[in-house]
């Protein structure tokens, strides 16, 4: 005799005679078994047998729908990026793989844990330019952590631990599993593994105390040290850490893009984050330091603009997971691969032991005049302008909110103008900057975490690509925000437009050219963003007058289910500070 | 520099695929080329020759050991390891000038292992120099075809 409750979830093994099942099945059940809750695919000829599957488990696991793959593919991101659990996508094989290339490109650039399930044709049918085909595995070589063609039924239970394994260990990034659709309906009795082994150098490896307590003297003995951490912090979890480090001993720290709010941005020893368009204090800190804590970071071009003039009087310390990034961009003293969570709290432990706190108080005024003088700013305008909306929003959300952008002056904005205090509450595409990305992150992190507040800050142009990504939200309940600063131009692409090429527009006006519009011609605003959401389904408002900003705010807070701001902005604004590239803090233009 | 790069790997599709991507992604021109088994089934060894930036190319061994399959990479300085390379090469020759091919031939150790009236197969084992001088000499008799395996090292 069975109870209610022992019918209603029928184990795979129960449903299956003899413990035989199919590939799909296997697929499903081993994601269940790595603990996936949601899953965002979008089905097709060659991976329907996987949503069958699927459908049989829907009390175990979400299936999310999105409207394009690409958006499911980011949407995994942003689950990945806002929980720090592996985020999965599925597509069918051809085109509905080829979609997913973009995010896969983007994961791989951001050490993103993801894993990428597609359906491939019947093996028999693989290289005859069968209907839906691509050589998939070999298309994503270059882009991925790993990846894995499955020619076998029975190697997929270790295929899929693999793939777990390695998507999330060490530096995390992008696996592909490419299936096709004989496999998944071959029957097979599933050999499960606990663990897989991987070569002890692809695992993560441990500083030494002796290099640990090198970097300790060095610290007794600067004068003027800072802090630069990125990315690696986030994926170690070692915010914590970290904070404890920058307290005990006093040194300010900035951050990049990547590793925003692991160190909170409202400290009095926060340099927010440097480069390109960080803050002119932080840029000016790592430029005068005599010391350089690298943590978790790879001396990106947008960090380091001329790398040759980067951080010239500082002796550089590197502490990476990844041997690979050491001396890659820039040449530095002290290369030390390790973890990063263990590298830092040890340093922790041992100057508990010993250490011998520098006086660095000219040097802490310095900064400290620096971001008094030179703090992120802008200068009031009649209309509301891309700051005083991101400002509004960050009042009003009280820094808490989860933000994802798109890619563009907005993004740089949304940075500079909202405080991070936590980490995995900037989610954005950083590494490959890929417009599109905004809308769907926010739909991912909102599914990872659904008691936060999670909203887009978007460009009219990069919502644009993902728009259809609205009916994922209004169809699943996923209650994601769009805030967009709709200036009805590429902005940053006008920005660079304005300062190097004699403001001539290279196809840069997202409307009508004869007809543009703006705060002073709001009939020439093109598309109409209210009147999308609203075929959608979606509740959503159009500002344009500075008092009644707050309200508006207010009202996409406020609802329950996903909104769209459509936030009217002058396209005159330019991003500042700002080092133009291949240039050095000396030419960053700061007003 | 000219650099010889051994890297032993998991006899897996792809795995020749992922290691060449890591240098043309690179603009890097592979030089030579060779991919074996080796004594046990389950690893191969690739053995690659590649000329360029002494920077880049470290990176590219770093890269290439983060690799899963990959299980080990060795980059030869020139004194470090031994190195041989095999060459097959069909020269012109004539009842005339036979005589002299074949004693050419001894003199390096070659081996003729195939003979027709207008042409030879000459089997050559060596290192790069032994090899190129070889090929100078050869060359006034009208090289037909050249096939090399590429620069096989060891460790000494």
């Amino acid at each position: 005799m069975s109870t209610d409750t022992d019918t209603k979830k029928p184990s795979t093994e129960a449903a299956t005679k003899g413990g035989e099942m199919s590939g799909s099945d296997v697929v499903i059940e081993a994601l269940i078994r790595e603990g996936v809750k949601d899953i965002f695919a979008y089905p097709g000829g060659a991976s329907l047998e996987l949503h069958q599957s699927l459908a049989k488990r829907k009390d175990d696991i979400r299936v999310i729908l999105p409207r394009h793959e690409q958006g499911g593919a980011f949407a995994a991101e942003g689950y990945a990026r806002a929980s720090g659990k592996p985020g999965v996508c599925m597509a069918t094989s051809g085109p509905g793989a080829t979609n997913l290339m973009t995010a896969i490109a983007d994961a791989f650039m951001d050490s993103t844990p993801m894993v990428a399930i597609t359906g491939q044709v019947y093996s028999k049918f693989i290289g005859k330019a069968a209907f839906q085909e691509t050589d998939f595995f070999g298309m994503t070589l270059p882009v991925v952590k790993h990846s894995f063609l499955v020619l076998d039924v029975t190697e997929l239970p270790m295929i899929m631990r693999k793939a777990f394994k390695i998507a999330t260990s060490g530096r995390p990034g992008p696996v592909v599993v490419d299936i096709p659709k004989d496999i998944q309906q071959a029957m097979t009795v599933p050999q499960w593994v606990e663990d897989v082994p991987l070569r002890s150098d692809k695992l993560p490896t441990f500083a030494s105390d002796l290099e640990l307590k090198n970097v300790v003297k060095l610290i007794e003995e600067a004068k003027r040290p800072a802090i630069y951490f990125g990315g690696g912090v986030v994926s170690a979890e070692a915010h914590k850490e970290l904070t404890e480090f920058v307290e005990r001993t006093g040194i300010p720290c900035a951050s990049t893009l990547m590793g925003a709010g692991s160190f909170p941005e409202t400290h009095e020893l926060s340099l927010k984050w440097f480069g390109m368009h960080g803050s002119a204090y932080g840029n000016w800190a790592v430029h005068n330091c005599d010391l350089l804590l690298t943590f978790g970071a790879r001396f990106d071009d947008r960090i380091t603009g001329d790398v040759t003039k980067f951080a010239p009087q500082a002796e550089i310390v590197h502490i990476d997971i990844d041997p690979s990034e050491h001396n890659k961009n820039k040449i530095v003293h002290h290369p030390i691969v390790s973890e990063i969570k263990y590298a830092i709290g040890r340093m922790n432990e041992l100057m508990a032991q010993s250490f011998q706190k520098p006086d660095i108080t000219p040097w802490i005024e310095q900064v400290q005049q620096w971001k008094r003088d030179f703090p992120f700013s802008w200068e009031e305008s009649e209309h509301i302008l891309p700051q005083e909306a991101i400002k509004t929003l960050y009042d009003l959300t009280k820094g808490e909110a989860i933000i994802s952008t798109g890619v563009g002056q907005h993004q740089m904005w949304a940075a500079q103008f909202y405080n991070f205090a936590h980490p995995r509450s900037l989610i954005s595409s950083l590494g490959l900057g890929s417009m599109g990305y905004g809308y769907p992150a926010a739909v991912g992190a909102k599914v990872a975490c659904p008691d936060r507040q999670v909203i887009d800050i978007d460009g009219d142009g990069s919502f644009a690509m993902n728009i259809q990504e609205l009916a994922t939200a209004k169809i699943e309940k996923i209650a994601a925000k769009a805030m967009i600063l709709n200036n009805q131009h590429l902005g940053m692409v006008v920005q660079w437009e304005d300062r190097f090429y004699n403001s001539v527009r290279g196809n840069t006006i997202l409307g009508d050219e004869n007809n543009i519009g703006s705060p002073e011609n709001l009939g020439g605003i093109y598309p109409d963003y209210v009147t999308i959401a609203k075929g959608f389904g979606l509740p959503a408002r159009r500002v344009h007058k500075r008092e009644e900003l707050k309200d508006a705010i207010q009202e996409m807070l406020d609802s329950d289910e996903a909104f769209l701001l459509d936030v009217i902005v002058p396209y005159t604004e330019h991003v500042l500070p700002m080092i133009p590239a291949g240039k050095t803090v000396d030419q960053m233009v700061v007003k | 520099m000219r650099h010889t790069i051994s890297v032993l790997v998991e006899n897996k599709f792809g795995v020749l695929a992922r290691i060449s991507g890591l240098f043309s992604g690179r603009g890097f021109n592979i030089h030579t080329l060779n991919v074996a088994p080796t004594h046990d089934p389950e690893l191969s060894r690739v053995t690659a020759v590649v000329k360029g930036d002494d920077t880049v190319l470290d990176q590219i061994t770093k890269q290439l050991k983060k690799l899963i399959n990959v299980v080990e990479v060795d980059d030869f300085e020139r004194d470090e390891a031994v190195s041989r390379e095999l060459i097959l090469v069909k020269v012109e020759s004539t009842a005339e000038n036979r005589g002299e091919i074949i004693q050419l031939c001894e003199l390096f150790r070659a081996k003729i292992i195939n003979v027709r009236h207008d042409d030879l197969v000459a089997e050559l084992t060596g290192d790069e120099g032994k090899i190129s001088a070889f090929l100078g000499l050869i060359e006034k008799y009208g090289i037909m075809e050249l096939a090399r395996t590429g620069n096989l090292a060891m460790k000494r």
